[in-house]
């Protein structure tokens, strides 16, 4: 085996083994380096042909074994590692460990990275560094801060983790309700950093949707009877089906209404149909997910942009807007009410929006409001607000998108 | 685990209160004391005598410097503390909200850096 593919093993089996690890020896930082380790072994044992039937199991074991090393060689040996070492030691010949309490771990995790003593920021930090495995500098990167700074905070979520005592579980069913949404949330960020990047070359990062997909397949599977969890679910594969439609080969953005709607992954669009649909047939309040999850399927549903069902949309906004206000969502209902009422009446919300002094600094708002503007003919305007948008974005290909919008009304 | 849960609250405000409700507030924290040493959580706890009756002290070059009044100036000030033991932080972060003043004013939970022996 190429220490290449070696190391796709070990990517794809890191998170979850990593995991198993934590609950294991109590310490994030510990696991890691442990984990590490057992990776250093595996580059030389795996090289030679050694390689294991389940790779997962092998890694945790190793890295067990020098979790333990690792507690001895410590300089200063108290009461409580030696019964940690001990305790590792009673159940380190085990090898097969089945696979839900692998997931198990993976959902603890989650749970304690999206801990409510986290600021928000940080929880998704800590999720992408060590639930999805991302280094360091691609966290720091997502967040646009120095890599030295972004090492500091996770440094320090670690410690508060461990001093804090923030507990590695899933939380009682009584308080789950309440923390599964932040979980939820950190789940969609992670997905929307991966469906449209905050920066850079790229528009789109399809490690980290992947990721967020599998995690909240992950969840669904655990915790079957949660609406809001389908809903996520079926909304972030409904939206990356549309991924191979949604940019050139160049890199360059294809719009949704010039999208080549047979290159839509039907097969994931199905599968999100179907959750939206059990989802809607859940009892209790409408989630903002589901509802969310019903827009996106309207969308894949539509056999082009002209035949997309806009009033139902339209309205499906205004029922979002009842759950959940904000002027994020009022922005959608505009551009969604430009397609029925037309775009002069979408550009007094978008502009009533402003004058109440809401999204100001959310890039994607003169990016829309130029949009309306160039429906309407309203040439000076709409390049006044393209050119707005461009200094407000940091993504290289929604750049050339407004470049190619201006030029396009010359 | 052990918890230090400090309560802060504006005591300029709280001073205000009539003395129904302070009799009232009393018997909550009654309450709650008493709930908290029957679950073996409580280790010590202690209401302060307000920041109009503290005094600062530092010492620089050797030279003690006493300053009259709290260490900041802050909107909610502290007003007593419960020394607590709790399985984790949610544990913690449960019994902190039970506390009458969480209500009112805001409740830190810090871990206590126990040392060995």
């Amino acid at each position: 085996m190429t220490p290449s593919e070696i190391e796709t093993i070990f990517r794809d089996e890191a998170g979850r083994a990593l995991a198993t690890l934590i609950r294991l020896v109590g310490d994030f930082d510990l696991a890691e380096d442990a984990l590490q380790d057992a990776f250093a072994v595996a580059l030389e044992r795996w090289a030679a042909g050694a390689v294991p039937d389940n790779p997962r199991a092998w890694l945790v074991n190793v890295a067990k074994h020098k979790a333990i090393d690792r507690i001895r060689r410590q300089a200063v040996f108290r009461g409580k590692q030696q019964a940690l070492v001990h305790e590792l030691e009673l159940n380190a010949q085990t090898v097969d460990e089945p696979a839900l309490t692998l997931d198990d771990d993976v959902l603890r995790l989650i749970f304690t990275c999206c801990h409510p003593a986290f600021a928000a920021e940080v929880q998704v930090a800590l999720t992408l560094r060590t639930v999805c495995g991302l280094s360091t500098a691609q966290v720091a990167r997502a967040f646009l801060v120095g890599e030295e700074a972004m090492g500091q905070r996770l440094g320090r979520a670690k410690q508060k983790i461990r001093l804090a005592g923030i507990p590695y579980e899933v939380p009682e069913q009584d308080a789950l309700a309440a923390r599964l949404d932040g979980v939820l949330a950190v789940i969609y960020l992670v997905f929307t950093e991966g469906y449209v990047a905050t920066e850079g070359a790229d528009l789109m990062r399809p490690d980290l949707a992947t990721e967020a997909i599998r995690l909240g397949r992950l969840l669904d599977r655990l915790m079957p009877d949660r609406a809001g969890i389908k809903g996520l679910v079926a909304l972030m594969l409904l939206h990356d089906a549309r991924r191979a439609g949604r940019e050139t080969t160049a890199g360059d953005i294809v719009l949704l209404e010039e999208q080549d709607r047979s290159r839509w992954d039907r097969a994931q669009i199905e599968e999100g149909l179907g959750l939206v649909e059990d989802a809607l047939r859940m009892p209790g309040r409408p989630q903002a997910y589901v509802v969310q999850a019903a827009i996106a399927a309207l969308h894949a549903r539509a056999p082009s942009f002209e035949q997309t069902d806009w009033p139902q949309i339209a309205g499906l906004y205004e029922v979002l807007l009842r759950i959940n206000p904000s002027p994020v969502i009022e922005l959608n209902h505009a551009a969604a009410l430009s397609m029925v009422d037309g775009p002069a009446r979408a550009l007094d919300l978008v502009d009533a929006i402003t004058a109440r002094g809401g999204l100001r600094g959310y890039e994607l708002l003169p990016a829309v409001r130029a949009d309306l503007l160039r429906r309407l003919g309203r040439k000076d305007e709409a390049r006044k607000a393209y050119r707005a948008a461009t200094d407000a974005t940091q993504l290289e290909p929604l750049r050339r998108l407004y470049a190619r919008r201006m030029r396009e009304m010359d | 685990m052990q918890y230090l849960l400090m309560i802060y609250q504006n005591e300029v405000e709280y001073a205000k209160n009539d003395a129904a409700t302070a009799q009232k507030l009393m018997a909550e924290y009654q309450t709650f004391t008493q709930g908290i040493i029957q679950s073996g959580n409580f280790k010590a706890g202690d209401r302060l005598r307000p920041t109009t009756t503290a005094t600062t002290v530092r010492v620089r070059d050797g030279k003690v410097l006493t300053t009259d009044g709290p260490f900041a100036e802050t909107r909610e000030q502290l007003g007593g503390y419960y020394l607590i033991e709790a399985k984790d932080l949610d544990a913690a972060i449960e019994i902190a909200a039970r506390i009458p003043s969480a209500r009112i004013g805001s409740i830190e939970v810090r871990p206590i850096w126990v040392y060995d022996k």
